[in-house]
């Protein structure tokens, strides 16, 4: 079976061809680095016409790519929430529109569960059940997994997401924004010894985190040192970083503790972080869990992880057409597949 | 009336008093209010957001809305809709998202980093500036418009 996936809940749009035995065919993304090039500055980064834009010839490469025409799919993937409604709708229009053109299904897919399954997509493939930490910009979350469509939340966190709190410290460091990637970077230069960053909510004795005060300390800290210089700035970043890997790290041993699972798996854009991937390589190793990682091109928004998750919900597929966004969906309501 | 009866600068010392001014301003928002709030990261916004949302019976989740833009709170009485522009790069971006329908005589609109849509927001009733003073922070709340007024004398300050 041959399914289009269309990925277009926030700033990226991505498309995807995803066949069942073949395997990944194709995958295409429109992401704000490549548009900063393209428009020579200054972005709408989130206008939904830019989704519509972009779609199509995204959708065209793609096939191009796989050597496929759009009436060999056997159905349509599209996000159908949580993200931006205006976002959403172009994903949602853009595949029933297909969907009825050539009287193919047409499925909804939930963006997070897109996230989940996305390291399903590389070998070696964690069985199910398994832990899933899902760190990006915004969400930090842990789930249960036991199979499709079987999610129990752990914890999440109560205020800001991982990601927001790198982008927003490397802010406040003078780094520009989005800078988590620089804060990153930078922090691999520091002392991560010099200054003592708090871990918040680590011994609360649930899953859940909150990430917005060490925010707060970042800003103390940046206020107390000013004016920074380089060494100042790289020892504050590595602090940082440093209290964000641990505080995910031991949260992550928590929530495979207390399942007794012994499989974790990382999703979203922070599990690029290659600090937050020793220590957790390191911390499972010692414990003997196995630790499964999406491939890096997959843990941002990609239309992969939405081609994916809608192959193994076809039977979930609608063929009224009727369609809708759901920019607030809780992942555990979801039916199992 | 004067000038000092339109703006209150209650010193907040800790996240306890951010989230205490939260839940008086709970009691003294009505629907069709807009109140913009200013301050850097990190200055206590989502946390004052908080103690507003907690007081006003919301048990759920607060969180920032910097990625998600705008977070909605369905309430008992009203709706609460809190925004955040910081990642807007063009004022046009808000008519793009569909922003302008938020807001409605039946709604609350909290609206974080306001100057990235400048022009066509629809001007506040109040404006609550906080900022960093000793090891706590100092917010200024101002009333703008005779809504924002008899808001802030609703306001009950300890």
């Amino acid at each position: 079976m041959l399914v289009l996936g269309i990925e277009s809940s926030c700033d990226e749009t991505g498309v995807a061809l995803y066949h069942s035995e073949r395997g990944l065919l194709a995958h295409r993304l429109h992401s704000q680095i490549a548009m900063h090039t393209e428009y020579g500055g200054v972005v709408p980064e989130l206008a939904s016409r830019d989704h519509i834009r972009r779609v199509l010839p995204l959708t065209e490469s793609c096939l191009a790519e796989a050597g496929a025409t759009l009436d060999e799919l056997d159905a349509i993937a599209f996000t159908q929430g949580p993200g931006l409604a205006g976002a959403l709708l172009v994903g949602a229009s853009v595949a029933n529109a297909l969907g009825f053109a050539l009287q193919k299904p047409v499925i909804g897919v939930h963006h997070l569960e897109g996230h989940l399954l996305s390291p399903l997509l590389a070998e070696p493939r964690p069985a199910f059940p398994f832990v899933a930490l899902l760190v990006s910009g915004g969400h930090t979350q842990l789930m249960a997994v036991r199979g499709i469509g079987e999610y129990e939340l752990l914890g999440e966190t109560v205020d800001d997401a991982a990601g927001e709190a790198f982008d927003k410290s490397a802010k406040l460091l003078g780094l520009g924004y989005p800078g988590g990637p620089a804060l990153s970077k930078l922090a691999d230069q520091g002392d991560a010894k010099r200054f003592k960053l708090p871990r918040p909510m680590l011994h609360s004795g649930d899953l859940d985190f909150s990430f917005s005060g060490l925010k707060t300390a970042v800003l103390n800290l940046v206020q107390q040192q000013s004016p920074l210089d380089d060494t100042t700035r790289a020892d504050i970043c590595a602090a940082f970083q440093e209290a964000i890997v641990e505080v995910l790290t031991k949260k992550c041993l928590a929530a495979l503790k207390q399942t007794g699972m012994q499989r974790l798996v990382i999703a979203g854009g922070v599990g690029a972080n290659r600090q937050l991937r020793a220590g957790l390589d390191d911390a499972a190793a010692r414990r003997r869990y196995q630790v499964f990682y999406p491939p890096l091109a997959l843990c941002t928004d990609n239309g992969a992880m939405i081609a994916y998750a809608g192959a193994m919900r076809l039977k979930h597929a609608r063929h009224d057409y009727s369609y809708g966004a759901k920019p607030r969906w809780p992942l555990d309501s979801l039916p199992v597949a | 009336m004067s000038v000092f009866d339109d703006t209150r600068k209650p010193y907040l010392p800790d996240e306890a008093a951010t989230l205490a001014l939260g839940a008086a301003l709970a009691q003294a928002v009505r629907p069709g209010l807009v109140v913009f709030l200013e301050g850097d990261l990190g200055a206590g916004k989502t946390t004052l957001t908080r103690g507003m949302l907690r007081a006003l019976g919301y048990a759920g989740r607060v969180k920032s809305p910097t990625y998600t833009l705008v977070e909605p709170y369905t309430l008992s009485n009203l709706y609460l809709y809190h925004f955040d522009l910081y990642r807007f790069h063009d004022p046009l971006e808000w008519e793009d998202a569909g922003f302008r329908d938020y807001f409605n005589p039946q709604s609350v609109c909290l609206i974080e980093w306001a100057d990235k849509a400048e022009g066509l927001l629809p001007s506040p009733d109040l404006l609550i500036r906080l900022a960093p003073e000793g090891q706590g922070r100092r917010a200024e709340i101002v009333a703008a418009t005779p809504l924002g007024t008899e808001c802030l004398a609703r306001l009950a300050l300890n």
